[in-house]
This record gives structure tokens, C-alpha cells and sequence, in this order.
């Protein structure tokens, strides 16, 4: 694996699975009273957060704890960026601190390797979601939901049907899922309105549907994404309550579903809009799970990147 | 290369160990056996299973030490291996763990440090099948395959038919 984690295209599939199998051998070390490993003692954490976050956060804190590292936590509202502080010189005060990995979330796409290709930092980087780009170790975890829910896929995702629904457009919660289930051999369906489907979907190897009730039959996942009207400069679709009936999962859209299939949202909800509330609390809904998996998987992440020898990196000015 | 000990040389040895822990503890229905991967893993069952023929049987798991190794920064990030811990538990039972070299001793430190993070087991004892000396902590096994004077350049490679096709210890001449 690579200094960083910026994309999923940085794994190959071997690697991703290789994430997946270290948190599932962490899950049973970690069974019952959580236990604090030694392995990242005397390493420091950042997480660097240019964008409201919850439970991404706190998941890289615990994560990091969990394995003995220093955390540091780093929101931009109440710290010198508010000033007009530059990514740079907030960078380069990160590195005179020490800090072997940052993880960072930014609203503009491409932060993450702007950071990790500028020199100004030694650290390794983590993209905890860069705006529409990508946020891959929610496709990480994603993965490794799906896989504990159908044990039988192992390290090869190919039969499974998978219909991420929603405003794919700005997700980089799509993005990043779309690149590693079809790196694993899954067959993804992409369902939305066509004003919030991205140009570029055609060069994506996946299928993309407008109409939700034909296309979800026979789906084992289903994956709905959060309408992210704080990026919708544009009206997308006319109201709420037409998008609802169109792309919303209610009951009688839970119901048609296979017995088997899984209902997973990346978080936070817009309950009513993309998902009622009967359909997020059902049974076939993991999203809690997805929110406990998401230590595990973080924790591997942070295992690989900083668990072995260190790396030595020039810094330039 | 030299042959220290084949298939047959094997077989005893274990099947010896596992009379020594059956007299040891006074039977075996407080023991828990641990085997640390890779090929440690393979020794605990095999002695579990003749643990199985003269006493009856005795949980057996593998216990994996990779994320409390004191030489994490030397080498590129390993791949973690199997901990399965029997669903008895670990809690005020006679454990004993098996590994396939005691070498330096660092291995089964960090051996104890992952116990502790499992519960507190009444004992811990340790059974290798080769000793080969060259201790760098204050740590001794109590069951031993064969003892193996060796200098600190050769090294000892254990091979078990679960994994490697046969069963041998071997020495290797160092660079």
C-alpha cells in the first residue's frame, strides 16, 4: 500500500481486501471490553476538518485511540483558518508538530492530494472525504458491511447486485463505491433523477436506471445517499416531496425488496426525503453497523499506513 | 542445511509434550491451549489432538501477537493472522502456548502482552518444539521439542505438512 490513502484507485483489489481482512481479524480482538492495543504508540493523529463531520470524526478518534496513537483534533471554525490562515502554513504548523498521518476532510475536491503532493508535509494523508470527489474509507466500510452480512463473498464480490440511489452527483460516497465494488467484481446500478447523475457516469462501468421501482427487484444492496442540498446551488428537482416519491425509500419500496437484501445510508439522514423513517429502523437497514464498522475499518487503515517502518520523506519549504 | 529432527522425530517430540503438560498440570481439565500463527498454530492442534488420544480433549485456539511486536517500525506493515480465543475463555485457566521456535524471546513477550488484553489466566506456560538459545529476555520454555545449539548467524526453519508440504527442522547456514 501507498504513504496515503487519497482514493480508492490508490488500492488495488488484493490491498482492499487485504483492509477488509485486517479489521475482520481486529472485530474479534475487539469483542466485548474494548481493548487498547500498543501497536501505534508515540504516533500522533490529526484529524484536520474543513467540513462538519460527525461521525467520520469521532470514528478516526476512536479508531486512532483505539490502537495507542495521540489524536489531535483540528476543526477549521475555531481555529486560525477562521483568520484566513492558508492550507499551506496550517500544514507546515501540523508538520513542526510531529504529526505522522492527517487525516483531513475539505470541501474542495482534490484537497487531499493537494496535501499530499506539495511537500509541505511528511505525514501520511488520509481523505476523509474531499468535496464531490471521493471518501474512501466509507467504501471501505461499506465493503466490509456488505461482506459480514453476505459471508460468502470472501474476497470476491462478483454476483452481487448493488443500486446506489440518490444524489450521485455530488457524493463522493458514490464515487468512491462505485471504484471499489466494481473493482471487487460487483455489479452496480446507478438510480437518480437525470439532473443528478454526473456526466462523466458512461466511463464508470456501472448501470444507470431512472426509474427506482423497476430497477431495485432484484437488488441485494441498496445503497441511499443523502440529498446534499448544502452543495445544490441549482434547483435539481422540482420539491422535496417529488423527489420523495421518485427516489425515496418508503415501505412499500422496502417491501418489494428481496428477503435478503440489505439497506445501508452513509449518514446523516434526511428522514422523509431520501429514506423514511420506517424504512431506516426496519430490519434490513445496517447503518448502525455501518457506523461500527467504520472504527474497525478506519483502525486498519491506520494499522497499514502507519504500522510499519516509517517512511522518510523530503520536505521541502 | 542440516536435518535436526524428521517426520517421526516430530510426532514424539509432541506427542511427548503433551504427556509433559498432561503430568504438569495434573490432567488437563483446566488447560487452554494457544498455538501463535503461523506454524504455532498447527503445533497446538496436533497437540491437542494427542492431548485428545491419552487424557481427553482440551480447548484449543491461536493467538495472534502481531499488534504488540516491539519491531513494528523495522519492517513494512505485516498482515494480521487469525486470533481465535476458544469460547471458554482464558479467565483463571492453565494456558499454555505453543510456538514453533523460542529464539530471543521477544515473540512470547508479546505473547503475554496480548494475553493481558484477553483476561488473566491462573498460568501461563510456554511449548516450543525447537529451542535454539540466544535469548535476549528473561523468558524460558517449560515443554521443549529439542534444544538446538545454534550461533545467532544460522537460522531454523521449522516445515509442517498443514503448510509446507512436510515435516522437518532444518538449520541454515548464515550469510
Amino acid at each position: 500500500m501507498d504513504k496515503h490513502l487519497l482514493s480508492i484507485n490508490d488500492l488495488s483489489a488484493d490491498e482492499a481486501i487485504q483492509i477488509l481482512n485486517t479489521a475482520s481479524e481486529l472485530s474479534k480482538i475487539s469483542d466485548g471490553p474494548m481493548k487498547k492495543l500498543p501497536t501505534l504508540r508515540g504516533r500522533t493523529v490529526v484529524n484536520l476538518f474543513f467540513e462538519d463531520s460527525t461521525r467520520t470524526r469521532i470514528s478516526f478518534e476512536s479508531a486512532a485511540k483505539r490502537l495507542s496513537a495521540d489524536v489531535i483534533n483540528f476543526s477549521a471554525k475555531d481555529s486560525s483558518v477562521s483568520k484566513g490562515e492558508s492550507l499551506k502554513d496550517t500544514a507546515q504548523t501540523l508538520q513542526a508538530m510531529g504529526a505522522d498521518a492527517v487525516v483531513i476532510r475539505h470541501g474542495a475536491s482534490g484537497a487531499a492530494q493537494r496535501l499530499a503532493d506539495s511537500g509541505w508535509i511528511s505525514a501520511s494523508v488520509i481523505n476523509a472525504g474531499d468535496g464531490t470527489h471521493e471518501h474512501p474509507t466509507q467504501a471501505l466500510l461499506d465493503a466490509y458491511t456488505i461482506r459480514s452480512k453476505f459471508p460468502d463473498l470472501k474476497s470476491d464480490f462478483s454476483g452481487l447486485k448493488v443500486a446506489i440511489v440518490g444524489d450521485i452527483l455530488h457524493s463522493r460516497v458514490a464515487r468512491s463505491n462505485v471504484l471499489l465494488l466494481t473493482k471487487l467484481g460487483a455489479k452496480v446500478t446507478l438510480i437518480a433523477p437525470p439532473t443528478l447523475i454526473p456526466v462523466g457516469v458512461v466511463d464508470w462501468n456501472v448501470d444507470v436506471s431512472y426509474d427506482f421501482d423497476s430497477a431495485v427487484k432484484d437488488v441485494d444492496v441498496l445503497m441511499m445517499l443523502r440529498v446534499q442540498s448544502e452543495r445544490m446551488a441549482d434547483s435539481f428537482f422540482p420539491s422535496e416531496r417529488e423527489y420523495s416519491r421518485g427516489y425515496g425509500l418508503d415501505i412499500a419500496r422496502l417491501n418489494s425488496l428481496k428477503e435478503s437484501a440489505i439497506v445501508m445510508h452513509p449518514g446523516p439522514m434526511n428522514r422523509g426525503l431520501e429514506i423514511s423513517a420506517e424504512s431506516a429502523d426496519s430490519h434490513k437497514s445496517v447503518v448502525l453497523a455501518q457506523v461500527s464498522n467504520g472504527v474497525l475499518i478506519r483502525m486498519a487503515v491506520l494499522y497499514q499506513l502507519l504500522g510499519g517502518a516509517a517512511f522518510t520523506g523530503e520536505v521541502s519549504a | 542445511m542440516a536435518t535436526v529432527l524428521d517426520a517421526g522425530e516430530i510426532g514424539r517430540a509432541l506427542k511427548r509434550i503433551a504427556h509433559e503438560i498432561n503430568e504438569h498440570n495434573h490432567g488437563i481439565e483446566n488447560v487452554v491451549l494457544l498455538g501463535i500463527p503461523t506454524r504455532g498454530a498447527f503445533l497446538g492442534n496436533r497437540i491437542a489432538t494427542f492431548l485428545g488420544e491419552i487424557a481427553g480433549s482440551v480447548p484449543v485456539g491461536t493467538l495472534d501477537i502481531t499488534l504488540h511486536r516491539d519491531d513494528l517500525r523495522l519492517r513494512p506493515p505485516r498482515p494480521l493472522l487469525p486470533t481465535n480465543i476458544p469460547t471458554s475463555g482464558i479467565e483463571g485457566k492453565d494456558v499454555v502456548l505453543v510456538d514453533d521456535v523460542l529464539f530471543s524471546g521477544r515473540t512470547i513477550r508479546a505473547a503475554l502482552d496480548a494475553l493481558g488484553e484477553i483476561g488473566r489466566p491462573r498460568s501461563v506456560q510456554l511449548a516450543v518444539l525447537v529451542d535454539r538459545g540466544h535469548r535476549e529476555l528473561p523468558i524460558r520454555a517449560d515443554y521443549v521439542g529439542k534444544n538446538i545449539p545454534t550461533s545467532a548467524s544460522e537460522s531454523v526453519r521449522v516445515h509442517l505438512s498443514e503448510i509446507d508440504g512436510e515435516d522437518s527442522v532444518e538449520i541454515l547456514a548464515g550469510a
